[in-house]
Parts: structure tokens; sequence; C-alpha cells
């Protein structure tokens, strides 16, 4: 079984600054990190690979310094990676991002199963995996939580919706993203990262992978960001504290107070 | 000027009320542009009262696409159908809830046609100048939020998140055109399998439908505990949340987990009781339009949220609480008799 995960770097994200000017992302001087929602992905990826064999393979989009995020995939239990990065790609919106990652993974030849995060931590989109699956023309499960059976060319799945579960039936290839419930990301092994520093991750540039030039990087983005703000955040804050019956039931009064005003109750 | 569609949804035979709250949105833009206002309704065996409904709610035009093979969801036929109904029509606005059906579908779409999608948006406008749908969304865990546009391609598309806007009211005596249309078989096959929904019983109300949110954190102390976060919650008609750790310690399950790895909510009232707020819990709830946190730790970061900061007990100060409200409740019944 051959699988492919594609994942994201991020920015850690208790500490983002954002450039006023470009409104993008200053990415200098912030730790980067695997997307921790592909965490889930790859772990998945593993568990099928342990159960059937096969190869894992991760795929990222993004700046040079992403081969550090391939490379921590490789370390947690991924056979091979490839780095999609190229100038031309840069300002990619979700669209043109989704149509460089599917094509890069059809240059990486015959595969079963493609299996997303749920989103990135930083844009919060959710768009990137069914945008690949789109692109690929693929079957889709999105937020699936319990994989059921893998046979005879077909995968069940188990998705989590409002209000419950569905359970849907795919042929293979198909693609999934993944909620943290699926699995617990293991560690990366000591022989992981022994194998990881000596991995040569390949980088495939523009012109390496079937993309046209209009379709990629802002160029190729239908949506254009307009401005980036900071919100207001206008809480009133009264704050009180229980230190005996008396203000225990004063705090209680207060609460009752707010929601009768507010029309809760 | 093309038409403001939003994307009705039809679940086990029944709107959702996120159909209602799009219609409110779409309103407001319809009238900015002085465009029609339609709802696209997929389904099958859809009753002619909610068509009416989705009319009498300030729809002028109603699609609706009735077949079997849109009973339940499944993101190719949904797709295929709505790609269809687009290239026909060609609407210059597409709005869908961020749901799971919505946030699945919509980028399947939009790569199809190859427009612009932005996801999640809580704010929608119309730009002066160009007639451009200006969409505001928090991003990076709420700590900004963007304006996006999509000047060039049409139609313009985004989620909307769940609750950022009421529900637009019913009106009498309002009339619009319903539209039926019928595809063939080609346009129902897929390369998936609808099996079967399983409904989950701890999810009475769930974390995203949810107007009101009690959520529990590490604080409550232990899984028996949790009882009190369920009582209130069910007192107020809300859904319980629960912090990673409560989750991560087997005292909810995930679903109910609010958060980076969990959902992201925006509900009239948060309760957060026992939840330190770590930047992985804000990031899933600060949006909420009101805030309520009891935490024994008065440092705790959830109280710089906070609209009302109670430092105490939730042990101590909740059963108090719920005696209140029941006896709130119970006067206020008895002198509404």
């Amino acid at each position: 079984m051959k699988i492919v995960v594609p994942i994201k770097q991020v920015p850690e994200t208790s500490n983002v600054k954002m450039n006023p000017e470009t409104g993008t992302m200053v990415r200098e001087g912030v730790e980067s990190i695997i997307n921790p929602l592909d965490l889930y992905a790859i772990e998945t990826a593993i568990r099928l690979k342990e159960q059937f064999g096969g190869k894992i393979i991760a795929i990222s989009m993004g700046p040079g310094s992403a081969l550090e995020a391939i490379k921590e995939a490789v370390a947690m239990g991924c056979d091979d990676g490839v780095l999609l990065s190229d100038g031309k790609f840069a300002g990619s919106d979700t669209w043109a991002t989704s149509y460089v990652l599917a094509n890069g993974i059809k240059k990486l030849g015959e595969y079963d199963i493609v299996i997303c995060g749920e989103r990135a931590t930083d844009g919060d989109t959710a768009q990137v995996g069914p945008g690949i699956a789109s692109f690929l023309d693929l079957p889709l499960s999105t937020f699936t939580s319990e994989i059921l059976s893998v046979k005879d060319g077909r995968i069940k799945v188990k998705r989590l919706v409002e209000g419950g579960y569905e359970e849907i039936e795919m042929t293979l290839p198909a693609t999934m993203t993944v909620v943290k419930e699926i699995s617990d990301p293991r560690l990366p092994t000591l022989r992981g990262k022994l194998k990881a520093k000596k991995i040569e991750i390949p980088v495939w540039g523009l012109q390496h992978i079937a993309v046209k030039e209009e379709n990629v990087g802002l160029k190729g983005s239908p949506t254009r960001v307009v401005k980036i703000f900071t919100p207001k955040v206008a809480r009133q804050g009264e704050k009180i504290a229980v230190r005996d019956e008396e203000t225990l039931n004063e705090a209680v009064d207060k609460i009752m107070d707010f929601l009768i005003k507010k029309e809760f109750i | 000027m093309g038409e403001v569609w939003t994307l009705a949804e039809y679940r086990f035979g029944k709107l959702s009320s996120v159909s209602f709250e799009l219609l409110n949105r779409g309103k407001s833009l319809a009238q900015k542009l002085n465009a029609p206002l339609a709802s696209i309704i997929l389904g099958f065996a859809i009753k002619d009262e909610d068509i009416n409904e989705l009319i009498a709610r300030g729809a002028d035009k109603v699609y609706v696409v009735d077949d079997k093979n849109l009973e339940n969801f499944l993101v190719e036929s949904y797709a295929k159908v709505l790609i269809e109904l687009v290239n026909e029509y060609k609407p210059d606005i597409l709005l869908a809830a961020a749901t799971t059906t919505g946030r699945t579908l919509m980028p399947y779409v939009a790569v199809r046609i190859r427009t612009g999608l932005t996801a999640d948006c809580t704010v929608l406008d119309v730009e002066d100048e160009t007639g451009n749908l200006l969409q505001t969304r928090p991003a990076i865990g709420g700590n900004i939020l963007a304006t996006i546009k999509t000047p060039n391609t049409r139609p313009q598309m985004a989620t909307v998140r769940p609750h950022s806007m009421k529900p637009a009211l019913p009106e009498k005596g309002r009339s619009g055109e319903v539209i039926r249309k019928k595809y063939d078989d080609s346009t129902f096959k897929t390369k998936s399998k609808y099996l079967r929904f399983i409904k989950d019983e701890s999810q009475q109300v769930t974390v995203q439908d949810a107007k009101i949110i009690v959520a529990g954190g590490k604080g409550v102390g232990k899984a028996e505990n949790f009882a009190i976060i369920d009582k209130l919650a069910e007192l107020l008609g809300g859904a319980v949340g629960a912090s990673r750790d409560v989750v991560d310690r087997g005292w909810k399950s995930y679903p109910h987990q609010i958060g980076l790895s969990g959902k992201t909510v925006s509900p009239a009232l948060y309760i957060a009781a026992g939840i330190s707020g770590a930047v992985q819990h804000i990031a899933g709830m600060q949006t909420s339009e009101n805030i309520i946190a009891i935490n024994k730790d008065p440092d705790a970061q959830i109280f710089h949220l906070a609209d009302l900061g109670i430092v105490g007990d939730l042990n101590e100060i909740l059963p108090i609480l719920i005696d209140r409200i029941y006896d709130y409740k119970k006067r206020e019944a008895s002198a509404n008799v």
C-alpha cells in the first residue's frame, strides 16, 4: 500500500507576528513545527503501513526550511519525502496550493491513499485536503475519526459530523482528512531520527511538476488578502473572588444577573 | 448582476437553522448589490413546506434538486450537482455554512470551477467601488482577522461560521419562484457509498450548533464531577464542551473538545469552568459573544477574555447556581400561568 501524507510547516501558534504592511506572516525568529494536526495523519499512515505493509511519502509545499518538517515526518516513520519549493509558488492561496500539491502527488506515481490533517493551525481553512481530492478527482472523507476496514480495493471509514458519526465506503485510491480522535501520534524513534539525518529529500520546483505558471503563486490565486488586523476584544472584564459564604452568594448573584440581563434564562 | 446564492442544509428530512442564518447574510448582501437572493436545496423527498419556509425567510428563488441519490451527503455527487447549477445560472456569490458539509463541499467545488473560496467567515460585506464581496475571517487561532476578496472570478464563494448571525425570520405573504432541476444518473456516479449515520447520544446538543456552551476543564477535578457541567448545560439548553486535558483523561469524548485540535465555536454564551485558558483552548472559543469564567486560580489566562470572571471553586459555585436557575425558572413559569 502506498500512502501519501501532505504536511505543512507552521509557526508555533503561541507567538505569531504579522507584517501589517504586507499582511503576511513574519516567519523570521519564530520556531517552525509540523502542523500539529498533521501528526494524526502521519500516525494514521504509519498504522496502515504496519497492518498492510507498503510505503509512506510525506509531501509538502513551502520554503526550503520546510525540509525540516519532512525530516521530522521521516523520523516519526515516513519512508520518504518530497518538498515542492519554488519562488513562483509564494503567495499561493488554498486553490493554488491544492493545485501544486495535487500535481506533486501525481508525479509520485501510483498511490492508494492520501491522508491529510484536518486543517493547518495557521491558516485554519481546512480547504487544501478537499482541494487536493478535487484536483485528483478522488473520493473524499473529511473529519475521519476511524478506519473501519481496508479490503478488496475499498476503504470503510467513520467520519465525525454534527450530532454523531457517518460511515462511508470509498474505492481506492481515496483521500481523507483526519481528526485527532483517529490516533495518538507517536514520538520519533532514535532509528527514525538517524534515518532523517541521512535522508536526501528531493526538492521539486515549477519545472519538475506539470503545473502552469499562471496557476500558481499570487498570480494563480483567485483570492486576495485585502487587509489583516487584530481583533478588538471588548470585554468588560468584571472579576470577583469567592472567599466566604457571603462572596459566594454574591458571585452566584452576579452570574444570575448576567444570565437574566442577556436573556439566557 | 448575478444572483446571491445560499446553500440550505437539508438533513434527515429537515432544514437546519444554519440555512436561515445564511439567508440573513444573503439578504443584506443582495440588498446592497440590488441582486436577487436564491437558496439552493439538495436532498430527497424535500417537503414543499420547507421550500416555502426558505421563501418566507427571504429567498426570492429556490433551486430544488430532489433525488434519491442526494438523500445523504456524499461530496462527489453533491459537488457535481452544485457545479451544474453554478455553470447554468452563474451566480455572483455562493455562501454555505461552515459545517462539516459546507467545509467539505465548497472547496471541492471551488477547485473545479476555478474560483476563490474563503473559509469560516464571520463578517461579510460589499466593497463600495467594485461591488466585490469582502470576506472577513479569523485565522491563526483567532489571533488575527483577515479580510479577503475574490476580484476576478465568479462566483465569490465563502463558508460562514454557524451562529455568527441570527436566522432570518419568516415574513407572511412573501412569494418566490421555485426552480426544480433533474439530472441523469451519470451525475450521481460516485466512487464512494454512504453506509449509515450513528447518533452520538452524548451530543444531545452539539457544540457546533449550540447557542450556549458550558465547558469544563481540569479544574472539574474528576470524571464524576462532570455531571455538574452536564446538568448546567442541560438546564440552559446548551451543549457540553471540554478542554483537551479533559478529553485526554477520558472524562469526556472527543466530539466535545473545544480548541486547536478540537472544534472552533462562537456561541452566544460560553461558560468556562475550571479551564485555565491555554492558548490552544482560547483559539477555539475566543470569538464567543459572551464569556463567563470560573476558576480557582486568580491569574488564570481565561479571565483576560471573560466578561464575568469568578475566582472560586466551580464545585462549590455551580450547585448553588443550578438551584438558583431552577428556582428562577419555576417562578417565571408560575408567573406566566
